[in-house]
C-alpha cells in the first residue's frame, strides 16, 4: 500500500478540513468555550455534528452501525482536530473508548456505541494512576463481590472524565501491581455509587479529573472483554489511542508551522520582511522537514496498525515519539518566530503551544515511547 | 503465475546459475568495487565473471534500452531485480558516474547518435567517466564558476581548474561545466566532454582527514576540446550555453540518489547492534547513551517511513518537486549522527587507525568520511535555502 491517501481517504480529508476550519475554529470552539468557563471544556453541538458527518462511528464496525474503517481515517480526522485545536471527544470516544467497546460482548456494545455514534454520548479512559503514562503499572483494585465486582483505587487526569457517561476502567482482578496478566477492563457508568470525580482545569482549557472509585459495586456485564485477560484489550485501546494522539499532534505541528511561515512573509523589521532572514529560513526549512517526517511516519504507523501488522508496536511508539519532538519543535519555534505577540493571549500560536503540551503527556510523551522503542528492539 | 512473478522466478534462477559466491559477499574495501574502464583490473576471476556475464545480458544498467546496452528492463522488472540481488547480497557488477549521473543527462538531452556511441560504452565499461563541476571559488555558489572555453570554430580551447573531481586520476573521460560566456552567468556555460588524456589536461590527489584520497584537483592548460566527435555525435550535452540546464537537472538527480538511500543501511536503527557490540565487549551501554541511541533509532525509522513515502508519491507523480533536497539534507545529517554514535559505543577502540581488529581503522575512517555526506552534492545549509525558497516561498534572495 502506497504511503499516501487513496482517493476516498483524500475526499474525507477534504470534508474533514472544510468542516474543521469552518466549525472547529479557535473563535467558534475552543476560545468560546474557554471564556465562558465551560465544565466539559468542548461543546456539545459540534459533536452532534461529528455524528451527522460520520466520524463519530469511523472505528465502529458496520454490524455495530459504524463506517467500519481504519486508523488511517481516523487519523485524517485527528490531523484536522489538531490543526484547528478543535476540542472534542473524538480521541477519547471515537478513537480509544470505540476500540475498547469493539472488543465487548453484544450487550456492551448496544448499550453504548448507539450513542456515540449520534455524537450524543461521551465516554472518558481511565488507565493511569500517577502524572505520567505508565500502564504497565495498575493497582486499582476489583475484587469478587458476589455475581460482579467491587471497585477501589485511584485515577488520575482522565481526561473529559467529569463530562463522560461511562468511563472505561483498568483495573486489577488478580496477580500483583506490575504483572501483564490479572486486569481486567470494565465500563463504569456515570452515575455509579461510591465513585467521585474531583476535575481539574488543565493548561490547553480542557477538563480532567481526578477519579476515586470507594468500592464501587458492578455487574459481571460490566466486564469488557476477558476476565484478567484485559492486557490485550488495554494494548490494542493503547495502541489506538496512541497513533491517533500523534494524527492529532501532526496537525498540531502543522497548523503551528503554517502560521509561522505565514507570518515570516507579513511581518517586517530592519526595512524588510523576517523570512529574508537567512537565520530565520533555514530554522524554518527544518522545521518543515521534521514535521513531513512526522506525518510520514504516522500513516506508516497507521497503516501497519489497520493491517494489524507485528510491527505496529514499535512503529506507533516511534511516531508518537517523532511527533512530540515536531511538534514540540513547531510550537515553540512558533512562538519565538512570532516574537512578543506570541506571548499574548490574542495570537493563535500560543494556544497550539498549551495543545501540544497537553497531547505530549497523553498516553505517554518522548521518553516513555523512545524508551519502548529501545525495548522492543531488544535493547 | 503473473508476468512479474515469473520474471522473478527465471530472476532467481538467474542469479542463482550466475552469480558467483564470492560477488555475495559485502564489499569489504575499494579493490572489491569495479568501476571498469581503459585502467580497469579485476581483483579476482569471480568479479570479472560477473561483470561480463552481467554486461552480455544488460544488466549492468537494467533499466537502460537494449540499443544503448542496457536490459530495457520496465519499471517493476528492475525493481524485482534489486529486490532479488539484495536478497542474496550480489554486488553491483559495475559502479560508475557514468551509469550513475552522464547517462542520466544523455537520455535526457542527449541526441540518439551521441546516446547510441557513449551510453554503450558506459553500459559496457568501456571508459570510465568523472565529473567536472565544482572549482576553488565556486562551491556551493556553483554558477560562479570560471574554467572558461575559448571558441575556436571546431573546437574550444579550454583553460582553468576543477576541485573535488571524484576519482579524476583513474577517469577515462570527463563530464565538465565550461564557461563559453563571461557575459551571461547562467546561460553562458557549456556541459562539455572530453578525453582526460588530451593533452594539457593533469590530476593532482587530495588527500582527506580520512586517510584516502577519492577526489582530486584538475588542471586544464590549453587543452582542445572538439565540438563534434562524428555525425550528430556533439562535444557537449544539450545545447552550447545552456549547460546549466544539464547541470541542474543532475545535481536533482544525485539529490534523490543520495536520499533514496534512506531505506537501506545508512539510516537504519542501530540501539540493537551497538547493544550486543558492548555486550561482547564487556563495557556496558551507559544509560545516557543508551538514550541517545532510542532516540536516533526513532529518527532513523521515522526516515525509513519517510523514505518510502517519498519513493510512493515520486512514482505516483505527487510530492513537492523540491523534496529531494529536503531528503538528503536529512538522511545525510542521520548519517552522521549514526557514525557518531557508533564511535561513542566503540570507545577508544574505533580510535584505532591501521589496526587488523579495526581491518585497518575502518570505525573512525568511515566517521571521518561521513563529515562530507552534507558538503558533496549541494551542503545541507544550501538544501535549507532549497527548501525555504522552493517549498516554503519565504521571501528574499
Amino acid at each position: 500500500m502506497p504511503l499516501f491517501h487513496n482517493e476516498d481517504q483524500a475526499m474525507l480529508a477534504d470534508t474533514a478540513r472544510q468542516f474543521m476550519a469552518e466549525e472547529g475554529n479557535t473563535t467558534k470552539q475552543l476560545r468560546h468555550w474557554r471564556d465562558r468557563d465551560c465544565p466539559d471544556g468542548f461543546g456539545h453541538a459540534i459533536w452532534k455534528q461529528m455524528g451527522e458527518l460520520g466520524f463519530t462511528g469511523i472505528l465502529v464496525s458496520e454490524d455495530d452501525g459504524g463506517l467500519g474503517m481504519g486508523h488511517v481515517e481516523a487519523g485524517i480526522v485527528l490531523e484536522e482536530i489538531g490543526r484547528n485545536l478543535t476540542p472534542s471527544p473524538f480521541l477519547t470516544s471515537s478513537v480509544l473508548a470505540a476500540t475498547a467497546l469493539g472488543k465487548g460482548s453484544n450487550d456492551l456494545r448496544g448499550r453504548y456505541l448507539p450513542g456515540l455514534i449520534l455524537g450524543e454520548s461521551v465516554y472518558a479512559v481511565a488507565v493511569d494512576e500517577t502524572a505520567k503514562h505508565r500502564p504497565e503499572k495498575i493497582t486499582t483494585k476489583a475484587e469478587k463481590s458476589g455475581n460482579g465486582f467491587k471497585l477501589t483505587g485511584k485515577k488520575s487526569f482522565v481526561v473529559q472524565g467529569a463530562s463522560a457517561d461511562m468511563l472505561v476502567v483498568a483495573a486489577r482482578t488478580s496477580g500483583s501491581d506490575g504483572d501483564d496478566d490479572g486486569i481486567t477492563l470494565f465500563a463504569v457508568p456515570k452515575d455509579a455509587a461510591n465513585m467521585s470525580q474531583e476535575p481539574v482545569r488543565l493548561v490547553d482549557s480542557s477538563v480532567a479529573s481526578h477519579v476515586t472509585f470507594d468500592g464501587v459495586d458492578l455487574d459481571g456485564d460490566a466486564v469488557i472483554g476477558e476476565v484478567d485477560g484485559g492486557r490485550e484489550v488495554l494494548n490494542a485501546m493503547l495502541n489506538a489511542g496512541r497513533i491517533g494522539a500523534a494524527a492529532e499532534g501532526v496537525g498540531v505541528a502543522s497548523g503551528a508551522m503554517d502560521m509561522t511561515t505565514d507570518y515570516l512573509k507579513q511581518r517586517k523589521q530592519f526595512g524588510k520582511l523576517i523570512g529574508e532572514f537567512q537565520a530565520l529560513q533555514h530554522r524554518a526549512a527544518h522545521l518543515y522537514s521534521e514535521v513531513e517526517i512526522a506525518r510520514a511516519v504516522t500513516i506508516k504507523a497507521q497503516q501497519l496498525l489497520d493491517a494489524e501488522s507485528e510491527n505496529a508496536d514499535l512503529m506507533i511508539s516511534v511516531a508518537k515519539a517523532k511527533v512530540a519532538k515536531a511538534a514540540g519543535l513547531s510550537v515553540k519555534e512558533g512562538v519565538q518566530m512570532h516574537g512578543g505577540i506570541g506571548m499574548t493571549d490574542e495570537y493563535d500560536i500560543g494556544l497550539y503551544m498549551k495543545r501540544d503540551r497537553a497531547l505530549q503527556e497523553f498516553l505517554g510523551d518522548a521518553y516513555y515511547h523512545a524508551g519502548r522503542v529501545a525495548e522492543l528492539s531488544g535493547y | 503465475m503473473s508476468d512479474l512473478e515469473t520474471f522473478r522466478s527465471e530472476t532467481k534462477a538467474w542469479l542463482e546459475a550466475n552469480c558467483p559466491a564470492e560477488m555475495r559477499e559485502p564489499a569489504r574495501d575499494e579493490a572489491d568495487i569495479y568501476w571498469g574502464g581503459r585502467k580497469a583490473t579485476f581483483s579476482s576471476d569471480a568479479q570479472k565473471q560477473w561483470f561480463e556475464v552481467c554486461r552480455d545480458k544488460g544488466y549492468t544498467v537494467p533499466a537502460w534500452p537494449t540499443e544503448y546496452g542496457g536490459a530495457g528492463l520496465a519499471p517493476a522488472e528492475a525493481k524485482v531485480l534489486r529486490q532479488e540481488m539484495a536478497a542474496i547480497g550480489a554486488r553491483p557488477p559495475l559502479s560508475s558516474f557514468g551509469i550513475w549521473m552522464l547517462g542520466p543527462a544523455l537520455l535526457k538531452f542527449g541526441t540518439e547518435e551521441q546516446k547510441k556511441h557513449f551510453l554503450t560504452q558506459i553500459a559496457r565499461g568501456e571508459i570510465r567517466w568523472c565529473q567536472g563541476y565544482s572549482e576553488p571559488g565556486s562551491g556551493s555558489d556553483l554558477v560562479s564558476m570560471q574554467t572558461f572555453g575559448e571558441d575556436k570554430g571546431d573546437s574550444w580551447t579550454v583553460n582553468g581548474q576543477k576541485i573535488w573531481t571524484s576519482y579524476a586520476d583513474h577517469a577515462d573521460w570527463i563530464f565538465c561545466l565550461v564557461r563559453t560566456n563571461k557575459d551571461d552567468k547562467y546561460q553562458g556555460i557549456t556541459f562539455m566532454l572530453f578525453d582526460m588524456e588530451s593533452k594539457g589536461v593533469s590530476t593532482k590527489p587530495i588527500l582527506l582527514i580520512s586517510g584516502s584520497s577519492p577526489f582530486c584537483e584538475t588542471f586544464f592548460d590549453d587543452v582542445s576540446v572538439p565540438k563534434s566527435y562524428g555525425e550528430n555525435i556533439p562535444g557537449y550535452v544539450g545545447e552550447i550555453n545552456r549547460g546549466w540546464d544539464v547541470a541542474k537537472y543532475l545535481l536533482g538527480h544525485e539529490r534523490e540518489m543520495i536520499s533514496g538511500m534512506g531505506g537501506g543501511e545508512h539510516t537504519a536503527a542501530i540501539g540493537a547492534a551497538m547493544n550486543r557490540h558492548s555486550a561482547k565487549t564487556g563495557d556496558e551501554l551507559d544509560p545516557m547513551l543508551r538514550g541517545d541511541l532510542a532516540m536516533f533509532d526513532v529518527d532513523a525509522l521515522a526516515f525509513t517511513a519517510m523514505s518510502e513515502k517519498f519513493m510512493d508519491e515520486m512514482k505516483a507523480g505527487k510530492g513537492h518537486p523540491a523534496q529531494p533536497n529536503m531528503m538528503k539534507y536529512v538522511g545525510t545529517e542521520l548519517n552522521k549522527r549514526r557514525h557518531e554514535l557508533m564511535m561513542t559505543t566503540s570507545g577508544s577502540r574505533s580510535l584505532e587507525w591501521e589496526s587488523e581488529e579495526t581491518s585497518g581503522g575502518k570505525p573512525s575512517k568511515n566517521w571521518l568520511r561521513t563529515k562530507a555526506n552534507s558538503i558533496e552534492g549541494g551542503t545541507s545549509e544550501v538544501m535549507l535555502n532549497v527548501i525555504s525558497k522552493r517549498i516554503l516561498d519565504l521571501p528574499g534572495a
